[in-house]
């Protein structure tokens, strides 16, 4: 049953239902012709029983990190609490209107708040806002504030952005967006900044940098004092893009390290789900001097009260209908609480430590580019043995047949057969060994059979995809494919 | 050791001797002196029964309200079984489905939900969901100011000003010049537009039904659009697409809105979801996450992510968007929400909607304490009018008696002032309502 290919439209016939509805206890009002639509919408037609099973059968095709190891890189899949989702679930949350007066809102917003004053504790910053949707409109939010305070100073020649090359992708995307430059700077053999590029290309049309530390390669950027100082006295800020938080929490803070603005994946570090590809939360904090610029609304505490303020002159403005992904939040909350001030510093130590007993136990079979302790991810480039004619891509498909997610790959750009493997902290010893006895198998089925390798995977709902054929005449919706018949 | 952390000390002691390592400090040891040794001011841990008690107290801190109000965020009926299925693990924990070969039921299910977003709003292709309406409307502006090369974008006074709000925030970094058309009675004043639509306009935005409830009738706006070369960009509630005539009707060139009105719960605000649709011409223009068909290996049937020379991971700055993400899971949850309530649900639904919001309307007109603001405009769901009293004393009467009375308008704007704007939905009863009308009447 692994295979399942029909579509719901698939199942539909004409006259058949899933849902039952009141009877209306009022006349029937009509809607004028001139405003109709001239035929229905064609949703399915199917049984509530159809439903529950095409949708079960569909689920059957994912994975997901209930189901085995998933070291995806810069991602954090770490294991969701069943109990945040009950919490998440209660009436008493989901049922209230965004505009419910303040006073009938206030263990909502309590929440929002006490979740802003700890994320603030943790990374060493004045003040958050949860508003962002995401990591990216996190990024999009810092560089508008980043924006605003120049232009607060009245500098406005800061239009360029600094960006690593091993940022990730969406940290120049978000500076276009944010209506900047950007402009690269190299990193050294081990992925860390290049002081002496940094100092080339700092000047008075620098706005800021962006940076990710430790960065995509794990390490962790042991100069950040000295950068920060060098952006600074350039007059630029420095943002923290916090998609790899975790293996700081408790050990260090960005706000210490001379971070400006921060934001902060809940769906990566605090353990909420990933859902396929959202729904995220992306807080952005601030230091004290940029408060004034955060997105609206705010929340803010007044005596007892939780309150909502709208008004702010000196706001980018607002950046989302209503609160950001408030059910998101509630889950990273319990998860805080889960976890207190006793457990955040063993989260870090626990990833940091499968990360290395990875690398070291895999070194001599995989090619390492960069030694030295890492943090909680690093990027093995390919096998070591360069005669063996089998790229990344084959061996993480081969992983596939194997039960196992295989490792985000061909990221960060740096080097040409990147594998960039990063194992939370609740994998145990036992979970990590059967991944390394598996990455040594495929190695040596690699070496002895490398054909079959490069047609893997084969124990997967579908096998290897034509994806040139998928853009070269999209079909992207089930009309599509009934025109083709 | 704790529930969610498995090492036992001799794990630890092996793993470190693997490493080289004596201690766990020496993990960190690069990390300067100075940046390390804080105290952690943060709660203590909590075990799960602390934890369950401890927000139940705060779920008792919020008071259930029945609303009557919308303002973007409606309370619609959700069936039952959605919240099993979407909750399954495979659905929940996975990542964006970048190893497709194991991704095949996001995949399956995004492409559900284009198929669906694409019946419901006549367009050629949706993309695979975004954060809100409203971010999803200013992506929709970048998408025209990228495609017409053009910075000034016309935007509908008649939308809702929190729509309004998140884009000219995203407009302002890139220097779009956002102009306000006019209204007239509670409706987008044409012969204001036609004095504003000029050459260098890159797109018209307009919403329907509007922030009255008002449904905006745009025959023949979309050809004044063309002759200015500008695009026509429609924020419709999908769910009042069970009945209206839709965005590709009118000619709109690209469709979005919030879809939270396909039955996800109003949470205060989100996780919501946000829809962006468009015709094929500007298909390769559009912003996030599409899922195509193709084969495998084998020659079958499979979905898989698509024209993504488009987005920011192949694009980096050069990209029109940063968007990285979907609202996958509500994208699931919509897509459940249209297969169970089918061609005949949704309808019968937003009929009984539309049934309620205008018995409501008959008799709250009849009432002294309400006067009518627009005369013979239609509405949907949701309508606007005047009050005679004091809307604060009225809102906390209803509050008292379990009620969320309808939004006062005149919190966007003081030319508002007055005007209120009742929501109903198919969940509100007959009883609810004439209760609502009797408090109502003895203001």
């Amino acid at each position: 049953m692994m295979y399942y290919d029909q579509l719901i439209f698939e199942k539909s016939q004409e006259g058949r239902k899933g849902y039952t509805l009141p009877k209306s206890e009022i006349k029937e009002y009509k809607l004028p012709d001139e405003l109709s639509r001239a035929e229905c919408p064609r949703l399915p037609e199917v049984s509530e029983f159809d439903v529950v099973r095409h949708y079960t059968n569909v689920s059957f095709k994912n994975f997901g990190i209930e189901k085995g190891f998933y070291p995806l890189g810069s991602c954090t899949m770490k294991y969701n609490p069943k109990i945040n989702q009950d919490i998440a679930a209660m009436e008493a949350f989901t049922s209230v209107h965004p505009y419910q007066p303040v006073e009938t809102a206030q263990g909502l917003l309590k929440i929002y708040h006490d979740t802003q004053k700890i994320l603030s504790k943790i990374s060493g910053l004045d003040t958050y806002s949860l508003n962002p949707y995401a990591g990216a409109h996190g990024e999009l939010v810092g560089l508008m504030i980043i924006k605003k305070y120049h232009q607060s100073r009245n500098d406005h020649k800061r239009t360029k952005i600094i960006v690593p090359d091993s940022a990730h992708g969406t940290n120049p995307a978000s500076a276009t967006v944010a209506g900047f430059e950007s402009v690269e700077v190299k990193s050294n053999r081990d992925g860390t900044v290049n002081i002496e590029d940094l100092k080339k290309v700092l000047g008075e049309d620098i706005a800021g940098i962006m940076l990710t530390n430790p960065n995509t390669i794990g390490m962790f950027e042991k100069d950040i004092l000295e950068i920060s100082r060098l952006v600074h006295e350039a007059g630029g800020l420095l943002y923290y893009d916090g998609a790899n938080l975790n293996p700081i929490l408790g050990i260090s803070r960005p706000g210490d390290m001379g971070f400006d603005i921060m934001h902060i994946n809940l769906h990566k570090t605090f353990s909420t789900p990933h859902g396929g590809g959202g729904p995220g939360s992306g807080p952005v904090g601030v230091t004290k001097a940029l408060k004034k610029f955060l997105p609206l609304p705010v929340v803010r505490k007044a005596g007892d009260m939780y309150l909502i303020e709208y008004d702010s002159e000196e706001s980018i403005g607002q950046i989302s209908h209503f609160y950001g992904n408030m059910g998101v939040v509630i889950r990273a909350y319990a998860y805080l609480l889960t976890m207190g001030k006793e457990r955040l510093k063993e989260i870090a130590q626990m990833s940091v430590l499968n990360a290395n007993y990875i690398k070291e136990s895999l070194k001599d079979t995989y090619k390492l580019p960069v030694e030295g302790i890492c943090k909680h991810e690093f990027v093995f480039d390919g096998l070591k043995d360069r005669s063996i004619d089998v790229r990344t891509l084959d061996i993480a498909k081969r992983l596939l047949d194997y039960d196992m997610h295989p490792p985000t790959i061909y990221f960060p750009l740096l080097y040409k057969e990147s594998m960039m493997i990063e194992p939370p902290e609740n994998e145990s010893k036992q979970t990590i060994d059967h991944f390394i006895e598996t990455m040594r198998i495929i190695a040596k089925e690699a070496k002895d059979d490398p054909d079959m390798l490069k047609n893997a995977p084969y124990n997967t709902p579908v096998r290897r995809l034509d994806e040139a054929l998928a853009a070269r005449a999209p079909k992207v919706k089930f009309r599509d494919l009934e025109e083709e018949d | 050791m704790f529930k969610y952390l498995p090492h036992t000390h001799a794990d630890i002691e092996a793993m470190l001797k693997r490493v080289g390592l004596d201690s766990l400090d020496e993990l960190f040891s690069e990390i300067p002196d100075s940046l390390k040794g804080f105290e952690l001011d943060v709660p203590s841990q909590h075990s799960e029964l602390e934890l369950i008690n401890h927000f139940k107290n705060l779920g008792a801190m919020n008071t259930p309200l029945i609303p009557f109000m919308g303002a973007g965020a409606y309370d619609h009926y959700t069936p039952t079984i959605i919240n099993h299925l979407i909750n399954r693990q495979e659905f929940l924990t996975a990542y964006t489905p970048y190893q497709p070969e194991i991704s095949q039921g996001t995949l399956q299910y995004i492409f559900e939900y284009q198929s669906m977003i694409c019946q419901l709003t006549g367009m050629d292709v949706s993309n695979a969901s975004m954060y809100d309406g409203a971010t999803a409307t200013a992506e929709a502006m970048f998408m025209a100011t990228a495609a017409r090369r053009k910075k000034r974008v016309l935007v509908s006074g008649t939308m809702n000003p929190n729509i309004i709000r998140v884009i000219r925030t995203y407009a302002e970094p890139q220097d779009i010049d956002v102009v306000i058309i006019r209204e007239k009675n509670g409706a987008i004043s044409e012969s204001d537009l036609k004095k504003r639509l000029t050459d260098d306009t890159a797109a018209l935005i307009v919403q329907s039904p509007n922030v009255y409830g008002v449904i905006e009738n745009y025959a023949g706006v979309n050809e004044m659009l063309k002759e200015k070369k500008a695009l026509f960009i429609i924020n419709q509630d999908p769910s009042t697409l069970s009945h209206l005539k839709t965005p590709r009707e009118y000619g709109a060139d690209i469709a979005v809105g919030e879809a939270q009105s396909l039955g996800i719960p109003l949470s205060y605000g989100g996780p919501y979801i946000g829809y962006l649709a468009t015709t094929k011409k500007y298909m390769r223009k559009m912003p996030g996450r599409i899922c195509g068909v193709t084969k495998d290996a084998d020659g079958k049937r499979a979905f898989v992510l698509t024209l993504q020379a488009r987005e920011q991971h192949i694009r980096r700055d050069k990209a029109n968007s940063n968007i990285c993400s979907n609202q996958s899971l509500m994208a699931l949850f919509v897509t459940i929400y249209m297969a169970t309530m089918g061609k005949k649900g949704l309808y019968e639904a937003q009929q009984l909607s539309y049934n309620n919001a205008h018995y409501l309307y008959d008799q709250l007109r009849k009432l002294p304490q309400f006067e009518v603001v627009f005369e013979d405009r239609p509405f949907f769901k949701e309508f606007t009018l005047r009050a005679t009293v004091d809307i604060d004393t009225m809102n906390h009467k209803l509050q008292e008696q379990g009620f969320l009375g309808p939004l006062h308008l005149g919190r966007f704007s003081s030319d508002k002032k007055g005007l209120v704007t009742f929501a109903t939905t198919e969940k509100r009863t007959k009883e609810e309502m004439d209760t609502l009308i009797r408090i109502l009447g003895e203001l």
